[in-house]
């Protein structure tokens, strides 16, 4: 069936390279029929590209070696999900997922802005189609999956760390973030073409920002998580390359989600906000360049080959084409009115925006400086650990208080008076928790002490947001206060689900600094019936013990743990040894006190021949906040991105009464 | 291989009819000219755009009142230019309605 794949892929191909040349002649000669076909092509190039797919997996669960792909990611022992799952474990099947995600949304996209935003849809579906094109040429010309060779008797098998329920989420979340950033940007780059700068483009785009930038955060959270439990070395970010690569454009769009609200509320910002969704779009295909061309070293990324060159050619044309359009259309996007006051709601928005902006370039840069470095000069340089650090604490301190600040300021301007009194709540709050915390020894980080009192004063913001908003709801419709509560959600999902958001970000602030500020290591070679302490628990290793699974050889050291004299259960933490695979993983012990609100975290780094152990010992506080905070970021962000009827309609009225002729009434 | 070929003919023909197929249920239509705002037209929307604006910010100061969100002290300060703000807007629509002229 790889003839199959291959001529739906080179289906795909023909289909997006019409709608990009058609698509934009009949945007520019507005052919209605031309226009449907281009986008009927750009719809029909999901479906090829859904074929190709299906190819793919079908030949993963029925172990057809014949593909060269298959056999370098699979065997016959593998399990069935992990064989599904192995689709994207390579090069070439990733780049098939964005294909197949990318046709996704644009046809998506198209279909449903068809009527609503028809004239800018004209010109999106070239864009798309363009994007398309790249994509669909990789994985027919440059890296197909569906290569052949004489099909060997069982495959090579999947690594061993993407033999993981994670590895089944994960990647498709990342994709669906980096890839969901290319519907913005076509229609901001459609609205530029089509001279539409008015708020059409934004509010057509919004839910999709909001669904690739939720996407793209749990997806890191999922792999933080990942990391956490399968790789084994105590931590959830390690500020690995491609790790940047997914939270820089994440931030580009946090900050993009952020002053789109100051053009829709002052008409301002217009030219920027455009400029952050370029950013958003270039940096996502900047982090799929790094994970593909091998140009660093990381986890992530695969091995050296030959596409970088055309990832770095689309980054190129992105950004000129970006650049350009920006450039020409700049008198459209000149902004009537102006910022009133250095203390006011959308001061705060930009205050923000520059601290993400700049986190987000902190993050570039010390992502690019060793390639650059290797580049020019021939030495490897690295950035590590304190370097991110430091800036995340320089920018991402005042970006917590900021949540809390944001909320509480007036549109337009507010007095001193005003703020005092706004602020006295949440800043009591605030310094009472920040003074109970220095009483129970919470100074030993002052970085980690002021996280956690900027985010009482955020949790204070929040809370009385709610408060007020739920007693004027009820003062004006005598409603129950849960039903008023939720009604007011309803009423104004984009904020309510925006503060959920919030939290969630708090959530993980707090998990963060408790887990890297304020945790406990502790290290030895322990022979069996040895112990060794850490934050009040004592490991006790008891025995060594080996089992067989079905595709890999279990050791486990099992290690007894005691607490003030009391037996809490037997951890275990070893390796496995996958024999087709011939690799060797990590597998850790991991113990949650839920009513402590900490991980202990055992890890045998070396299994000798003698039969003892070197063990690695964590204890982390409050590192589950950080999982929980995925939940609640998961539950705002569903919140916000709720679709709102009244705001479409609204659009479509103020549309129709622009084009009708005078002396006629406007339609209702 | 046989099969797969016969499936690749298949998807590249349903491929062709969707592209067609624009042209096949409207061979010969009355108009093949997509609609666009015309320069007047974009003048409107962005004065309706205003308009709606200014309305909106003057609902969300008054709700935000009401929630103790603003002080009254701001509130008499913002309320004045934003109801001018808004009369104006309305205004300059109901100019440029006069003005515009009808399309044939």
């Amino acid at each position: 069936m790889a003839e199959l794949g291959r001529a739906a892929l080179l289906v795909t191909l023909g289909l997006a390279a019409y709608a990009l040349l058609v698509g934009a002649y009949a945007a520019s000669t507005h052919r209605r029929r031309l226009a449907e076909s281009a986008r009927n092509a750009l719809v029909a190039s999901f479906f090829s590209t859904l074929v190709a797919a299906v190819v793919l997996a079908a030949a993963f669960v029925r172990d057809d070696f014949s593909l060269r792909y298959v056999t370098e990611r699979s065997s016959k022992a593998l399990p069935t999900p992990y064989k599904l799952s192995a689709f994207w474990g390579g090069q070439e099947g990733s780049l098939l997922l964005w294909l197949l995600v990318l046709t996704g949304y644009a046809a998506l996209a198209v279909w449903l802005n068809r009527r609503r935003a028809a004239d800018l849809v004209l010109w999106v579906t070239p864009v798309l189609g363009g994007i398309t094109v790249a994509f669909a040429w990789l994985v027919t010309g440059v890296a197909s999956p569906f290569a052949t060779h004489a099909a060997p008797p069982d495959g090579l098998g999947l690594t061993p760390s993407l033999q993981n329920p994670y590895m089944a989420t994960h990647p498709p979340a990342l994709y669906l973030g980096y890839v969901g950033l290319a519907v913005p940007w076509a229609f901001a780059m459609g609205a530029l073409l089509a001279g539409r700068t008015d708020e059409r483009w934004i509010v057509a785009t919004r839910r999709w920002t909001l669904v690739a930038w939720a996407s793209l955060g749990i997806g890191q959270l999922l792999g933080a998580h990942w990391a956490y439990l399968e790789v084994g070395w105590g931590g959830y970010f390690a500020w690995d390359p491609v790790e940047n690569a997914a939270l820089m454009p994440w931030l580009a769009a946090t900050a993009f989600l952020h002053s789109v609200m100051i053009q829709e509320k002052r008409g301002m910002l217009k030219v920027w906000n455009v400029v952050l969704v370029s950013l958003a779009f270039c940096l996502s295909i900047f982090g799929t360049f790094l994970t593909r061309s091998g140009i660093v070293n990381s986890i992530h990324s695969f091995t050296q080959s030959s596409i970088g060159p055309w990832f770095l050619a689309f980054i190129i044309v992105a950004v000129a084409v970006s650049v350009a359009l920006i450039a020409w259309r700049l008198p459209l996007l000149r902004s009537r009115t102006k910022l009133e006051s250095l203390v006011s709601r959308e001061a705060a928005f930009m205050y923000n925006n520059l601290l993400l902006v700049a986190l987000c370039l902190t993050v570039l840069w010390g992502v690019a400086w060793p390639i650059l470095s290797e580049a020019v000069r021939g030495e490897a340089v690295v950035v590590g650990r304190p370097y991110y650090d430091f800036f995340l604490r320089v920018f991402g301190l005042p970006l917590l208080l900021l949540m809390g600040i944001g909320p509480l300021v007036a549109w337009r301007r507010a007095s001193l008076r005003g703020l005092l009194r706004t602020f006295l709540g949440p800043s009591v709050f605030a310094l009472m928790v920040g003074a109970v915390l220095l009483a129970l020894g919470a100074g030993s980080s002052i970085p980690g002490l002021i996280a956690y009192t900027f985010s009482a004063f955020v949790i204070g913001a929040i809370a009385i947001e709610f408060w007020r908003g739920t007693t004027a709801r009820r003062a004006l419709s005598s409603e129950s206060w849960p039903a008023a509560f939720a009604s007011l959600i309803g009423r104004n999902r984009r904020r309510y689900g925006g503060y959920v958001v919030h939290f969630a970000i708090v959530l993980l602030a707090i998990g963060i600094a408790g887990s890297s500020a304020y945790d406990s290591v502790v290290e030895g070679r322990l022979a069996k019936g040895e112990s060794l302490e850490v934050s009040g628990y004592t490991l006790t290793y008891a025995r060594l013990v080996e089992r067989e699974a079905s595709n890999a050889t279990e050791v486990r050291a099992k290690v007894l743990v005691n607490r003030g004299g009391a037996d809490l259960g037997t951890l275990e933490a070893g390796k496995n040894a996958y024999s087709v695979e011939q690799q060797v993983s990590n597998e850790i012990g991991l113990r949650t006190d839920y009513l402590r609100a900490e991980d202990l975290f055992v890890i045998a780094e070396q299994v000798n021949d003698d039969g003892s152990v070197y063990f690695r010992v964590f204890v982390k506080p409050l590192v589950n906040l950080i999982w929980l905070a995925g939940l609640v970021f998961l539950g705002g962000s569903l919140i916000a991105l709720w679709p709102d009827a009244r705001e479409q309609r609204r659009l479509a009225t103020r549309f129709a009464e622009a084009a009708t002729p005078a002396g006629s009434a406007p339609p209702p | 291989m046989t099969a797969a070929l016969v499936l690749a003919a298949l998807l590249t023909v349903a491929a062709v009819v969707a592209v067609a197929f624009p042209f096949l249920r409207e061979p010969e239509p009355a108009t093949d000219v997509v609609g666009e705002l015309d320069a007047f037209e974009r003048r409107r929307l962005a004065l309706a755009e205003e308009r709606d604006r200014a309305l909106a910010a003057l609902q969300e100061l008054e709700a935000d009142h009401r929630a103790r969100r603003i002080s009254d002290e701001d509130y008499r300060s913002l309320v004045g230019p934003l109801r001018r703000e808004a009369a104006q807007a309305l205004q300059e629509l109901d100019v440029e309605r006069q003005d515009y002229p009808a399309r044939s």
